[in-house]
């Protein structure tokens, strides 16, 4: 847990000094992608509650579905269907389904 | 937990990667938001003042000029002067008169009908100006704005421009001539105000014996147009 934290850290020293930016054409698949990444941190977390975390599954799906969500958005658009917001909502419904999970985990704990 | 446990560094590394990621998305959004539409809005408003303001000070530039330049070529070329200051519109002008006032109509339009039939548009304007002027009107104005030789009249989304200069309803055509000629040329059987009255557009004329028409307040400068060497005929 500490060493997650750390790396959490070190990922956002490094991020506000990097001196990258993302051109303002691929700022929707970096949004996309990041909030994929989010989710696969809080299904790693659930999961980990559960007691069923394989750190295989969980790296897989931080990059995969990353990667995916960005390439899907960009052919979306493409081909002029915009699953930006397809992309948003479902991922976003899966990051409070997964925070609503660990919260039940520990309110049982402490109960 | 023991699969967690044995995952700890690769867990690390992505947090790394996420919390890259977090703060360069945040860091995006910040700059995003400090640069285009923000700073243009903020731009384009400050210049706009600063040009309304140049705008103003080279009007009263021009009215100081107008008023300190002397006549030239002695007391003939004054009252040439004189009289072109009265054609071209640059002074104000006093006289009998018609004061014409023009507004929407008020009648409710019917369903499926046309609402362009009860505003007032471009044309409705011209024709009332073409009748005055056709009985003899020698200034006028609409809505203080003097009409020149130059004069536009033409619809500007719901307002009219005159002049450049855009006004909404109601109208106010203030015309100097024969008052009683006027009148009549506007209120004759079959003519503007009868047509104009169909759709409930208010017309109102009311003659005075003292009319002020104002002067021509834009710039007067023939960018293209040369005097020619000879008269053409």
């Amino acid at each position: 847990m500490i060493l997650a934290l750390l790396g959490l850290s070190v990922g956002l020293l490094l991020g506000s000094l990097c001196p990258l930016t993302i051109p303002v054409t691929y700022s929707k698949l970096f949004s996309v992608a990041l909030l994929a990444a989010l989710d696969s941190v809080f299904g790693g977390f659930r999961s980990a509650l559960d007691d069923r975390f394989d750190n295989t599954v969980f790296m897989s799906g931080f990059f995969v579905n990353g990667l995916l969500a960005a390439f899907l958005v960009y052919a979306g658009d493409r081909l002029g269907i915009d699953l930006y917001y397809v992309a948003l909502l479902a991922f976003g419904l899966r990051i409070f389904q997964n925070l609503a999970i660990i919260r039940r985990y520990y309110l049982r704990k402490h109960r | 937990m023991t699969a967690y446990k044995r995952g700890q560094f690769s867990i690390a590394f992505v947090c790394m990667v996420l919390g890259f990621m977090l703060a360069l998305q945040f860091r995006i959004a910040m700059d995003q938001k400090a640069s285009l539409p923000y700073q243009r809005v903020e731009e384009l408003s400050a210049r706009l003042i600063e040009t309304e303001k140049e705008r103003d000070a080279l009007q009263e530039q021009v009215a100081n000029f107008r008023q300190a330049q002397p006549a030239p070529g002695g007391s003939e070329g004054e009252q040439i002067l004189k009289e072109l200051r009265l054609r071209s519109g640059m002074t104000p002008l006093v006289g009998p008169g018609v004061v014409v006032t023009i507004d929407d109509s008020k009648i409710q339009s019917k369903a499926g009908e046309n609402q362009n039939l009860y505003i007032i548009h471009d044309d409705d304007l011209l024709k009332v100006i073409n009748e005055l002027r056709a009985a003899g009107a020698e200034a006028i104005s609409v809505n203080g704005q003097r009409l020149v030789s130059t004069s536009e009249i033409r619809c500007a989304g719901p307002t009219l421009s005159v002049n450049n200069v855009r006004s909404a309803p109601p109208y106010e055509i203030r015309a100097i001539g024969d008052s009683v000629t006027l009148e009549n040329a506007l209120r004759m059987r079959g003519g503007v105000m009868e047509t104009l009255q169909v759709w409930g557009i208010q017309l109102e004329v009311k003659a005075a014996q003292e009319i002020v028409v104002p002067a021509y307040k834009g710039a007067a400068k023939f960018s293209y147009a040369k005097e020619a060497e000879e008269a053409a005929s």
